[in-house]
């Protein structure tokens, strides 16, 4: 028990970085580049399921707590685990590999900085869902800025400055503010400690203001409507591995904050905003849901659709239901594993054409059968199709949120018709129809580390569609305790 | 009887700077050799001060003229450690230049005494003194590239400019002195009671003095055009030591003869704060010159290092301290990269000259990108940790609109910092520079950039140091 398992999850990633540092990237040794890299995020991988098995789902204390003195009497470096947060070190340490492994066409040049930025970028979201501290927190959540910033724009496509500009400066304004709530919280308890802010709570009168300054940070990185403009140019910018990555983890760390943070540490404030948070969640699954119909592009497409779903996450986490809660995270693990493999596909067809927009593309289904089998899959998990694990998300959600609001909840739901419409229609555009475009005869099917890729991702996708148990035995416990906690203070105004 | 042991560092270094002006005089072509020696006399100072007044609490020597505490101790040092690496990699820059003379070393040496003096002073007069042997020494060296318009144009400028703060800042000092009856500090202190608001002119012409030597807005405007003509490795030294300096005798001065009156400076201090962080911030954005563009950061940093000194708390204090040491670290591996900039013979400084320095020289660039970022304040890296500090102590008086807003001024400032790594490393490379760099060149980039980035492992160690500084 005394092995530190989870500073092992963080700084394995690094230490992996470190050695390619030394590697010097050549057409030679690319090949032991990338298996350097792919080695150390499998063992990372292998490591978290591990950490899974040995995870005690009985309880919602919090597990495999380290804690060592970092700057004397103020913080300490302190991370663990409870059921909230192992799911989101799973889902990072499982799509990191396939990351690496994705690399194979997509990136030319600079190979062995890339792979760098991505394991440490790996780093820093572990970092991110296991730190028990609010300053360590805000470290791991403000570093992987630079990564990222690196990733769009050094490998990016044509208009990748601005989009890395966007990116890095929205989400750098978003945070500050956060910064200053945490001191603020130091001042006011003398602690940043998680778990004893959550015995000690904070004063109601100091919650609204507290509530909104994390607000600020975790609505740009989730993104809600209306600051969510800058993830279509980070998705249709960054290059494929790029977007899989902020698809399917950056998104989750807002998220994941939402249900730490807002709802564990200011359930006053958390009860005076949800209305803000419904209206917006909402406005974020019609509003870009319809814009997601209009897109030319499929990356922008898909991007749009992430901000939608990341609406429905938004809506549950705040239902403080138990189905809406745990609806929540089953659909970012959802999402994170389904956008992944959508942002995949379309590099896959990329990869081939070097397009991305959808008119390029139709009657493919006969040249390339079995991406066409695999999208069919991830599309269909896109718009929450009963066997996919994106129903179990939506479902529950919607759940939830009946209880809470109906008419919110009504109007969610006419959002997953819409859903089901713009990912349809662009299935039915680039697979189906007649084939026009003669260059797509040329196109090959998928590649042997491309079926790996997409059918691991797809095997999850099902299994969890057909049988969530796993995942909700997991975050069970420590979601009825947290609620339990949320009404209890509430009560009591702390 | 005064114990002059105390004041050895500084009798040291006057003597040795005579010795070597008489050793420069008298035997020819003898600059490498006076070079060298400074180095020593520099380190050896350092030693001295570390070995005779480090463990010392407070002493007061000369009519309490002198104050000799840790604070003192540990910016001397600091003073002195940051001269030494900014001469050592400033020498193949002053060859090339054909300015490799023996008088460079000899300045350098004589503006630190006179910061010395500066950081020991407890008494108006001899911060006076202590400031003018400094300035003087620095008016010289930024014209030091005398066949250069651009150098001689920012010595004058300097010179004219200063000598107008001077001279408020002796009318301040006066008018202090008509109403206290004394020059010294502690003194002070005990004569406010009476004459509040007379007072507070002369702290606010002081205020604007020392505003103007510390670069705050909005007595600036010398500073982006003296750091871009004068010699890049004078540039460096103005960029590092003499802040060190004049924060020490900001905190001093208000610390502890004005503390009573905080509510009179305070809102002062604040506006220089917010106004040098906004302007350095915005400023920047559109220069093309890097000396430039370091300049405004600077004068943006120094807004942060003052928004410190304005909570009027010992945390605060300690915070600014803090910030002015990680900010040299960083300083010093920005220019240690722009002397690197360098082919056959001539030195570049647009910010163009950087594209695609990431091709070319991975290393460097690596390093300049982490430097940068840790200017822009971006976690983990040291100069995070800097602002961090700074607003932890700020919050902690409640003053939520200076820590609000100097947040937000990261942001902008984050603007051109990351412009810089985007020429670095988005845009086309161009011919490659020059790579034969001198050892201590190397070493000084290597050494920076390693602290920065390693900083948040051991963050304790400099707080502990600069926790042990008490003067309220």
């Amino acid at each position: 028990m005394n092995f530190p398992i989870l500073s092992s999850l963080i700084l394995l990633p690094t230490v992996g970085a470190f050695f390619l540092f030394f590697t010097r990237s050549n057409k030679q040794n690319n090949f032991t580049v990338k298996y350097v890299a792919l080695f150390t995020s499998f063992v990372n991988f292998l490591l978290s399921i591990y950490l899974w098995i040995l995870f005690d789902h009985t309880t919602s204390e919090f597990q495999f707590v380290e804690q060592r003195i970092w700057i004397e009497d103020f913080i300490n470096y302190k991370v663990g685990v409870d059921g909230i947060s192992i799911l989101f070190i799973l889902l990072t340490t499982f799509i990191t590999p396939l990351c690496i492994l994705s690399v194979n066409n997509s990136i030319k040049e600079r190979l062995s900085e890339f792979l760098i930025a991505v394991l440490i970028m790996e780093s820093f979201m572990i970092g991110v869902f296991c730190s028990l501290d609010l300053v360590i927190f805000y470290l791991f959540f403000e570093a992987g800025l630079i990564p990222m910033f690196l990733i769009i724009g050094i490998w990016g496509g044509a208009r990748r400055v601005y989009s890395a500009f966007k990116f890095f400066l929205y989400t750098l304004l978003g945070s500050v503010l956060m910064l200053v709530a945490i001191i603020t919280i130091y001042w006011l308890t003398g602690t940043t400690d998680v778990i004893e802010l959550y015995s000690l709570g904070i004063e109601a009168k100091y919650q609204n203001l507290l509530w909104l300054a994390f607000f600020s940070s975790f609505a740009v990185k989730t993104p809600m409507w209306p600051v969510h403009t800058w993830l279509p140019d980070a998705h249709v910018e960054a290059p494929t591995a790029g977007s899989v990555l902020l698809a399917a983890i950056l998104l989750k760390m807002a998220g994941y904050g939402f249900i730490r943070f807002s709802l564990g540490l200011f359930p006053v404030a958390s009860e005076v905003f949800t209305p803000l948070i419904y209206t917006l969640s909402v406005i974020a699954i019609i509003f870009t849901s319809f814009i997601a119909l209009m897109q030319e592009d499929m990356k922008k497409l898909i991007a749009y659709s992430s901000v939608a779903h990341m609406g429905y996450v938004t809506l549950g986490i705040f239902t403080i239901q138990q189905q809406g809660i745990e609806g929540s995270i089953i659909q970012m693990i959802s999402h994170g594993l389904v956008s992944a493999a959508l942002f995949l596909c379309v590099g896959v067809v990329y990869d081939r054409m070097h397009s991305r927009l959808i008119d390029t593309y139709g009657g493919i289904v006969n040249i390339i059968p079995k991406y066409s089998v695999l999208f069919m899959l991830f599309t269909l998990a896109a718009l929450g199709l009963p066997g996919t694990s994106g129903f179990v998300g939506e479902f529950l959600i919607l759940m939830g949120a009946f209880k809470d609001n109906f008419l919110v909840a009504v109007i969610a739901s006419i959002g997953v018709i819409i859903g089901a419409a713009y990912m349809l229609w662009l299935y039915k555009r680039v697979i189906f129809g007649k084939l026009i475009n003669n260059d797509l005869k040329k196109m090959i099917d998928l590649n042997r580390s491309e079926s790996i890729i997409l059918t691991s991702l797809a095997i999850p996708t099902l299994f969890f569609g057909f049988y969530p148990d796993p995942l909700i035995n997991t975050i069970e416990v420590s979601i009825s305790d947290l609620i339990e906690t949320y009404n209890f203070r509430l009560a009591s105004k702390i | 009887m005064t114990n002059l042991q105390l004041v050895f560092p500084e009798i040291f270094l006057s003597l040795s700077i005579m010795f070597l002006l008489i050793l420069g005089v008298f035997k020819k072509n003898s600059s490498k050799i006076i070079q060298n020696l400074s180095l020593v006399v520099l380190l050896v100072t350092a030693v001295i001060t570390f070995n005779e007044t480090v463990g010392i609490k407070e002493v007061k020597l000369f009519n309490n003229s002198i104050i000799i505490d840790y604070l003192s101790s540990l910016m001397k040092i600091v003073t002195l450690l940051a001269t030494f690496l900014a001469l050592i990699i400033s020498s193949n820059y002053l060859r090339n230049f054909k300015i490799f003379k023996i008088e460079y070393p000899i300045l350098i040496l004589s503006s630190v005494l006179g910061m010395m003096i500066m950081i020991n002073s407890n008494d108006l007069i001899v911060f006076y003194m202590g400031l003018e042997l400094q300035s003087l020494a620095l008016y010289v060296l930024a014209t030091f590239n005398r066949d250069q318009i651009k150098s001689s144009e920012a010595g004058l400028k300097y010179f004219v400019l200063s000598a107008l703060s001077s001279g408020l800042l002796l009318y301040g000092c006066s008018l202090i002195y008509g109403f206290t009856g004394s020059t010294n500090f502690n003194v002070i202190a005990n004569q406010l009671g009476s004459s509040e608001y007379a007072i507070t002119f002369g702290i606010v012409f002081i205020l604007v003095g020392l505003a103007f030597k510390i670069s705050a807005v909005p007595f600036h405007m010398w500073a982006p055009d003296v750091y871009e003509g004068s010699p890049t490795s004078v540039t460096l030294f103005f960029t590092m030591v003499p802040k060190v300096a004049a924060l020490t005798v900001f905190i001093r001065f208000l610390y502890v003869p004005f503390l009573n009156l905080i509510d009179q400076w305070q809102m002062i201090m604040i506006f220089l704060s917010i106004a040098s962080m906004l302007f350095g911030a915005i400023a920047a954005i559109g220069q093309t010159n890097l000396k430039r563009l370091v300049a405004y950061s600077s004068i943006g940093h120094v807004g942060y290092a003052l928004a410190g000194v304005a909570t009027g708390t010992n945390e605060g204090m300690q915070s600014s301290v803090i910030y002015i040491i990680i900010y040299i670290l960083m300083n010093l591996g920005l220019f240690s990269c722009l002397l690197m900039m360098k082919r056959e013979n001539q030195y570049y400084e647009k910010i163009e000259d950087l594209s695609g320095l990431s091709k070319n020289h991975p290393m460097l660039a690596l390093s300049l990108m982490i430097i940068l970022f840790s200017l822009a304040g971006i976690p983990p890296l040291a100069g995070f940790f800097a602002k961090f500090y700074v607003f932890k102590s700020v919050i902690e008086q409640s003053m939520y609109f200076l820590a609000i807003v100097g947040l937000l001024s990261t942001v902008v400032a984050a603007f051109y910092y990351l412009r810089l790594i985007k020429i670095m490393y988005f845009d086309k490379e161009k011919e490659k520079y020059d790579t034969d760099h001198g050892l201590w060149l190397k070493f000084s980039l290597t050494f920076s950039t390693l602290l920065i980035l390693v900083y948040f492992i051991f963050p304790s160690q400099l707080i502990e140091v600069v926790s042990r500084i008490n003067i309220i």
